[in-house]
This record gives structure tokens, sequence and C-alpha cells, in this order.
């Protein structure tokens, strides 16, 4: 008997704070479950750095620059089920909370008038990821499959969740691991 | 008849009315059961007879087969659940009402995973002038029920809406638009009635710890009427 | 170097009784004397009418017409129906502006002149046309806005411009028994008081007398129902708040025949029971008001209104009605029965909710008879002439005649009087309209009709109608022309209910995004799940109706939105590069990677 095809799995954090990978290495020991149905690609995991054809695409956080977009194209490009993981990648979450500030501003406060410096100046490196004047959820730049609420969502969901995908059965929640926050 | 079930009403009741009567939940925002009936938020649009109304603005009338828990009427919901998500700033994780939300906990009973359409991101404003009510503009669903009991309780006319269309926003009684030049008090009815947390009073919004609260454990069927501590069955 | 007087505050709530029920009418006489209804002129307004200022700011920022913000001496509104812009109003528009230096949306640097657009102000016959400190200007040209530019200029003030600038034609094509017959005033009234009030509902009754605004309702059972209500007053309110682009009859009835539709009136008031009625003439008809109060004062002379009407006395008691006109003020949503009564009680104009109707609980809560111009025009026909004589036209489910306004591709645009049951492809040849490809019956709440359906008849039993009629050629594009009804729709919707709030904004939104050629199947479908949304949950027939365009056009003409879908499958809600361009301006970028190419 052959042992049964692994699924693929990748994982990227765009905007967001990690969080959401912390709460599905919280799932503890039953990582060691996962790992037997479940081969890590490109992901914070791995160190992986491009992602491979895989069956099921991870992403945690929205989209706030032109970096997130290049990840995020790959992700849909190459996975068969894309997921969005927590808060920020379905609604923007706390990032989006400066879509209202003019960017500007943003940039002034962080290079010009921040605490403890002097003659800042605004980068114009090609090296750092350029911001777009919105934070915005992933599924306004491409299409998504599956939606994974909480900030972060209860390692029980994520278990829960990857676990029904997993078996081919349409995820589901119980009452107390929906959650927005 | 209500999705089967013959329920009582006496003369001159809403289906809302009724059904809350006989404990049956119906999703709603707008709706408030000691307030004037407002038909704003269409969350409780049942079947009538075939029609589909606003259960809260609709009388219970002999005879009328009412349908409301249907997949079609709880997907619609669910839509309108969306909207009202996209079109404010909702950021549950930093709002000190998340759990005791009740937009958020009929999302939940609804089974919303995402706000699925293209989010407006309104510039709105926060009015922290008042030295005990926070004013979360962003927050606002304009259900206009702290209209209606500044208005009709504490007979203060302390908040309205202006403009039109997207552009409506809650607005206060004060030439300077500012809540802290209204005589809001702390202890108005219109201070607490807010179903999400446009309105909060400061200082309270940790108390309670989040996961510890109303929505985290029970779904908003069991516990519909607003400003109930505990439960109603558990 | 005003074109605006010094507010006379205590004098303008004087003249409207203190009333607060009459703040629409307060603030337009603010808006017209001082040329914008400033903060602190809320504040003072809620001293004088003692009524909180928050009601008095929820209702002077409803109504487009409203704004706290100096336009200057003179207010420039284009209309920007889709008619107006086939007949060229973007570059009049532009060239209006590089004629006076300034840019839209943003009052002149001299603080003397404001361009800006505003929703169809009723003369798609004569488009494109703009109204000037209110007052409506038809068929621009380059030659009448350069004197307009010139009139400016040397500030002349709006009351000394040529009259000419100002003159406004029926354009009657096709009279009927409305608009071709003669009608002496008081005709009507003598014979419904020699008849009795029975008899006069009976008439009405037997003529199969139906609404003219669009929904078709029987009138007899309306004022019937109206009179047996209960009440402390009745009123008759007629609706002349004749919104819906493309529909320009009630301005032409009012124009030519107001005796007609005041005599309606008095002849409803007669049957109900009223002693007061209420004309609620839209804002954009602004320079009919003078006119028409001339007509009412005339009536007055006569004993045709006010007491004791032609010396008419039973054992009822004296026969008292007179007639009030308020002023809208830039809200489409008042053309609903229930939202222009509350425009007429001083409140944002936001339908209610029904039931009650206002047969029962209308105006200031009493029993009221809403109907529209035309059919209270009728209503005099038919007192004078009986229904026999009215239910003989038309179709047996559609009697008498119907007005219609024709625009557009055409070369007769203007009012035909038709029997109800004449065919679209007979209004067409009547007009001049060879060339046609779609008509737009009824306005963008109604229907779209494509060439293969132009043996349908406007009747209620087919195609209902209020009136308008837009012709569209073979080279007009029906996705622009649903385009621009969706922008309509989103800046009129009043924000009550959520499906409408949200829904037509998202609508509009997506609707831009295929125009700028960012479609995708996922969009279209989208916009179905949203008029499913719309149509079964929003509050009134504005929410109801505001998808209509879109889902016919998307039916009847599927090639006008498949050639802007960029992909089958998805398009990001934004343009990605364009949402880099602020953040390249800071960083002054020009990187490879400061762009998202389009793939």
């Amino acid at each position: 008997m052959t042992e049964p095809k692994k699924l693929k799995v990748a994982t990227c954090s765009l905007a967001g704070c990690f969080g959401c990978h912390m709460s599905l290495l919280d799932i503890d020991e039953k990582l060691f479950e996962l790992v037997k149905v479940v081969e890590f690609d490109r992901s914070p995991i791995t160190d992986i750095k491009h992602c491979g054809p895989c069956d099921i695409g991870i992403v945690e956080g929205g989209v706030c620059n032109a970096e997130n977009v290049h990840v995020l194209k790959e992700f849909r490009k190459n996975c068969r089920i894309l997921v969005a993981m927590g808060a920020c990648a379905i609604n923007g979450g706390i990032p989006a909370m400066r879509n209202n500030v003019d960017l500007w501003d943003c940039f002034q406060e962080v290079y010009h008038y921040g605490i403890g410096l002097e003659n800042g100046q605004i980068p114009n490196d090609p090296e750092l990821p350029l911001p777009f004047d919105k934070v915005h959820p992933i599924n306004e730049v491409v299409r998504i499959d599956y939606f994974l609420p909480g900030c972060p969502p209860p390692a029980d969901a994520i278990w829960k969740f990857l676990t029904d995908l997993a078996a081919g059965r349409e995820p589901k929640l119980d009452y107390e691991m929906l959650h927005y926050d | 008849m209500l999705d089967g079930k013959t329920i009582p009403f006496e003369e001159g009741e809403t289906i809302m009315e009724a059904a809350a009567a006989a404990g049956v939940y119906i999703p709603h925002l707008c709706h408030h059961p000691e307030f004037k009936p407002h038909g704003s938020c269409k969350l409780c649009t049942v079947s009538i007879g075939g029609r589909l109304g606003a259960a809260c603005t609709n009388q219970a009338a002999e005879g009328v087969k009412v349908e409301s828990e249907t997949a079609a009427l709880n997907a619609d919901r669910l839509a309108l659940t969306q909207m009202l998500f996209v079109e404010g700033n909702h950021v549950c994780p930093s709002c000190e009402k998340s759990g005791n939300c009740q937009l958020q906990a009929v999302a939940y009973h609804l089974g919303m995973l995402t706000p699925h359409f293209t989010h407006f991101y309104p510039a709105r404003d926060v009015d922290a002038s008042h030295p005990d009510v926070l004013l979360e503009r962003n927050r606002c669903i304009l259900c206009e029920l702290c209209v209606r009991a500044s208005r009709d309780v504490d007979g203060k006319n302390i908040f309205g809406i202006g403009g039109r269309g997207i552009k409506a926003r809650l607005i206060v009684n004060s030439a300077s638009g500012r809540l802290a030049d209204t005589n809001l008090s702390v202890r108005d009815r219109a201070a607490e009635v807010c179903p999400t947390g446009a309105i909060i009073l400061k200082r309270h919004g940790f108390t309670v710890p989040i996961g510890r609260r109303l929505y985290d454990h029970h779904d908003i069927a069991e516990v519909p009427v607003a400003g109930l501590k505990e439960p109603m069955r558990d | 170097m005003s074109d605006h007087d010094v507010c006379d505050l205590p004098g303008i709530v004087a003249r409207w009784h203190h009333d607060p029920a009459n703040l629409v009418q307060i603030l337009r006489d603010v808006q017209e004397s001082c040329g914008t209804i400033p903060s602190d002129t809320l504040d003072q307004l809620a001293k004088l009418l003692n009524v909180p200022r928050v009601r008095i700011e929820a209702t002077a920022s409803f109504y487009s017409f409203f704004h706290a913000e100096s336009h200057g001496a003179y207010e420039i509104l284009f209309s920007d129906n889709v008619i107006d812009q086939m007949a060229g109003k973007a570059e009049l528009k532009q060239y209006l502006c590089e004629r006076l230096w300034l840019e839209p949306r943003k009052l002149s640097e001299d603080g003397l002149v404001y361009v800006d657009d505003t929703a169809d102000i009723g003369l798609a016959d004569q488009a494109p046309a703009m109204l000037v400190n209110g007052f409506a200007v038809p068929a621009l040209d380059k030659a009448r806005l350069d004197l307009v530019a010139e009139l400016i200029r040397v500030r002349k003030p709006l009351a000394e411009w040529p009259p000419m600038l100002f003159e406004i034609p029926d354009n009657i094509r096709q009279p009927g028994p409305l608009t071709g017959e003669a009608f002496a005033p008081g005709a009507a009234l003598k014979a419904t008081l020699s008849r009795g009030t029975d008899a006069t509902l009976a008439e009405i009754d037997s003529a199969n007398l139906r609404g003219r605004g669009g929904a078709g309702f029987k009138t007899a059972t309306k004022w019937a129902s109206c009179r047996k209500a209960e009440g402390e007053a009745h009123y008759v309110v007629c609706n002349a708040d004749e919104g819906e682009p493309g529909t320009f009859k009630d301005r032409v009835l009012l124009n030519s025949h107001a005796d007609l539709v005041f005599e309606g009136m008095t002849v409803c008031a007669r049957v109900i029971g009223a002693r007061q009625g209420l004309l609620y003439l839209r804002g954009e008809y602004r320079n009919l008001l003078e006119k028409l109060e001339s007509v009412l004062a005339t009536r007055r002379e006569k004993g045709l209104l006010g007491r004791n009407i032609l010396g008419y006395v039973d054992a009822d008691g004296d026969f008292d009605f007179d007639i009030e006109i308020h002023l809208g003020a830039g809200a489409y949503i008042c053309g609903e029965e229930s939202a222009l009564i509350e425009s007429l009680e001083g409140k944002p104009g936001k339908p209610r909710n029904r039931p009650p109707f206002p047969d029962r609980c209308g105006y200031r809560n009493q029993p009221t008879v809403v109907n529209n111009v035309e059919t209270f025009a009728c209503a005099a026909k038919i007192a004078e002439r009986g229904g026999a004589w009215f239910a003989a036209m038309g179709t047996p489910q559609s009697a008498g005649s119907k007005l219609i306004s024709v625009s557009g591709d055409c070369q007769r645009p203007g009012i035909y009087e038709y029997s109800f049951g004449v065919t679209v492809r007979q209004i067409l040849i009547d007009c001049g309209a060879e060339d046609a490809h779609a008509v737009q019956v009824s306005g963008p709440s109604g229907t779209c009709i494509s060439f293969r359906e132009f043996d349908r008849r406007i009747a209620f039993e087919d195609l209902a109608t209020a009136g308008a009629f837009m012709v569209f050629s073979r080279e007009r594009d029906m996705f622009e022309v649903a385009r621009n009804f969706t922008h309509f729709f989103a800046h009129e919707s009043c924000g009550f209910c959520t499906p409408c709030r949200v829904g037509t904004s998202l609508l509009r939104n997506t609707m831009d995004k295929l125009a700028a050629g960012k479609g995708s199947a996922y969009d279209m479908n989208e916009m179905k799940n949203i008029m499913h949304i719309l149509r079964g949950m929003a509050h009134c027939g504005l929410g109801h109706t505001a998808a209509n365009p879109v889902v016919q056009t998307m039916e009847k003409f599927p090639e006008a939105y498949e050639r802007r879908l960029k992909r089958l499958d998805f398009e990001p809600a934004f343009d990605l590069d364009g949402a880099l361009q602020t953040a390249r301006l800071i960083t002054g970028r020009d990187d490879e990677w400061a762009h998202l190419a389009d793939e």
C-alpha cells in the first residue's frame, strides 16, 4: 500500500502581523498530524521563496503595496484553492485603518517627523515595495475561494478548516469558532 | 402561519412582535421592541403571502403565510449585512464593542465569512469631544435607534441623519457639530441604545474582556433583545 | 456684485406662517435670496421656528439645491441626462468653463460663478439645457453660451438677461383632448356642482381613469377611499415633481393648461371634501412659479377658488378650497408620493412605511389624495364631458389619452398626445425616428425596448409609462445609456434603506469599472446579485427599479457589455497601477517595481 499523496500547501503573510501564522502554529501537537497529510511549499515555515503548483494557498494579510500584488498573483497562479486567512486578508483589518490618512502624511510621519529622526528623507530605493493609496482585502485583487475570519482565527478553527478541506469536505465552522476579533 | 407554525398575535401587532412573543427570531438591526418600527435595515424582510416585506413594519394578519427561515431569504440577509460592512469601516479587532455588537452578531448568525462586496472605505469623523460618550461614525449603520431614543424617550433630539444616499451620515444637534456641545447625558437612552460601536460609553470598553462577551458564546437568536445581559435560554 | 439680496429671515419665516412644516419652502426662499444657507442660518431658523437645529440640518443637507458654501452670484447647473450628453452637453460645459476661466465644481476665483451638473431638468426635447440660479435655459449652443458668458462677465443681474434665453416652447407636435382642445375655466366645476359629488365620482369611475404617474392605480378608488376616511381635514395634493429623466409633459400642461390641472384638483376637493390643496412643483420648474400663481389669482377672482366657490352653498356648507404651491429642491425621490408628503411637511424626502397609504394617512397625517398633474387634467375633462366620452378612447384596460414626452434621436422631439394603445412604431414614425434602435419608455425606472419590440403598445397592460420616450439610434451605445442611469439612481437614492443606499452605489461603481475596460464575467454576475437584492428588499420603487436599465440592456444588448469585458474570469476591484501613483509622486520613483503592468 502506498502512502496517500500529501496535499501541497503554501502560506504567506502580506500586510498582516504574522498573528495568523502564529495561530496556525498554535494547533500544537496536531502539527504532527498535519504534516502527515500536508507538505509545505512556499511559506515562512519553510523559508521557500517562491511557490510551485500547490493544492492550497493560505494568505494572511491584506494588500498594501506592489510587492503584495506580485506575491498574491503568484499564489493565485499556482494554488488550486486560495484561502484568505484572518481579518486583514478579508477586509483590510488594522492596516486598513490608515485608509483615511493621506499617504503623504503617512510618509511624513514615518520619514520626516518620527521620533528620533534627524534630516529624514523619503527613500526612493526600488527594492522598497511601493505602497498603495489604500490597503485592500485580497479578494479585491484576485479571486478567492475560501475565507477564514478571525484576528487571528482560533487554532481550532484553522485545524477544522484545513482538515475539512483535506478531506474534501466543504469547510464549516461552529459558532464558537467564527470570530472577527 | 410563520414558517409552517401557527403563531398567535394580537390585533395591530407586527409580524416581528408576534414572532418575538412566540420566541421566534427574525434577524434585524434597526428594530428594537421599545421603539417605533423603522423598517430601514431590511434584514427582517420576510415573504408575506408571497410578497416580500419587512417583518417590523408589516402587521400580522390571520391566515397569511409568512416565511422567514428560508435559504433564499437568509442569503439575501447575508448580502444586506455584507453591504453594511463594506459601507462603513468596521474593524472588529480594534472595536470596543466587539463581542457585544449586534451587527457582528447578526453576521455570525448568518455565517458571514467575508464582507464580499468592494469596500467603500469612506472618510468619516470620529467625535471624542464629549467627556463620557464617544461617537465613532465609522461604525454607524444608520439604524436611527439613537435618533428615536433621543427624540422619543429622552426628549432631546440630539441625533439626526444628514445628507442623502450613500453620503447619509449621523449628525448631532449643535452648531459646532460636536457631541460635547449638545446636552447629551451619559444617562440618556440614546447613549446606550446603539447596536454597534458607533456610540459607546467611555471607560467601559473593556470591563468585560474580549472572548467573554455576549455574542462570543451565544447566537443572537438566543438573545435577540438588545440590552439583555443574560441569554434567554442556554 | 451679488445677484442675491440680504437675507430677511424673519420675513421669510413669517411668510410661511412660522410653520416648521413649511421648512423646505423656507429654506428655498433663503437659498434663493441669499445664494447659500450658511450654518448660522440653521441656528437662527431653529430659534425662529422653535425646532431642534438637527432637524433643520437634516432637511437642509438632503436636497441637492441647498448648500452651505457660496456658489457665487451665478450658479450654473447643466442637465446631465443621457439625452443632454448625446446633444453635446460635455463639450458645451467645457466650452463655458473655458470662456469663464474656471473649473467645474469650484467657485471661480473672483467668487462670481459656479458650474456643475444636475439631474435631468425636464427639457429633454430642448437638450442640452441648464439652470442659471434655478431658472431654465434650454437649447444650448456655443452662441447662447457666449451670450451667457458675456452677461456674467459684465455682472448683469439675472432679471435683466434677455428673455429669449429663458423662452421654452411647448413643442406640442400631436395635440389631443388635453393639449388641443379649448377649456373654459369653471366648466368642469359647474358640471360637478350640478351633477353632485356622488355622480361625479361615478363618472370618474366609469371613465376608468388610472393614475398617469405610471403606476396606474384607479383614480376613483383612491378618491372614494380618501373621501370615506375620517380625519380632521382632507387634502388634495398634485404631484408635479416630474423628475423622471426624459419626462416633460407636466411642464407643458402647467405652462399652457394650468387651469385644467387646478380645476381637476378643485373637482377632487369637492368630491373628497377638502379645503386645502397643494401643488408640489419640482424645483427645476421654478420658472413656472409666477405664471402659476397668476393663474391661481385669476381663478380666485373668478370665484373658482377661495371661499364660497361659484357661490355654492348646500347642506354640507360652503364650498371653500384653495391651492398653495410648494417647490421642490432637487430630489427625484420626492416624486414618490409619501416622500413628497414628507417634503411638504418640511422633512427630508424619504418614503414612509406603507400601509397606511396617503388616502388614509397623508399630509399632516390626514386623508390625502395624491395624483399626477395629468391625472387631474383628465379628471377635469371627465367632470366636464362625462366618463363615457373618456372611456371611449384608448383600450378597455387603459382608457383615455396619454401624453408622451419624446426626446433623443428623432427629428421632432416634443409632446405627443395619443389614445392609449398606440404602438411604439407609430410614435417613432410620427416623431421622425427612422433609425431608432432602442427606446427607453417611462425613463430609467421604466422599460428599455429594442428594435425587435417596436410593435408593443403604450398601455397599462403592455408598456405602462409616466410619459418619457427617449429614442436611441443605431450609433448609440446602450451600455453608456444604462451607465448614465445607474449614476442617476445612486445620486438620487434617499439613503433610508440598506439595499438601495449601498446597492445603487455598488452598481454605479461596477458600471464605471466596466466602462474603464476593467470588467470581467465576475462583475456581470455581481451586478445580477445586486439587482436581485434591490428588487426584492428595497424600501420603495426607486430601489426596486434602480437596476432595471442594467438588467434590460444586459438582456437586450449583450454585445454592449461583452466587448467591455476584459477577462472572463476576474479583474481587480481597483486600478492597481493607478493606486500607486500617489506614492510614485511622493518618492519620485518611476522604476519597474514602481508599476504594476496590466496583464
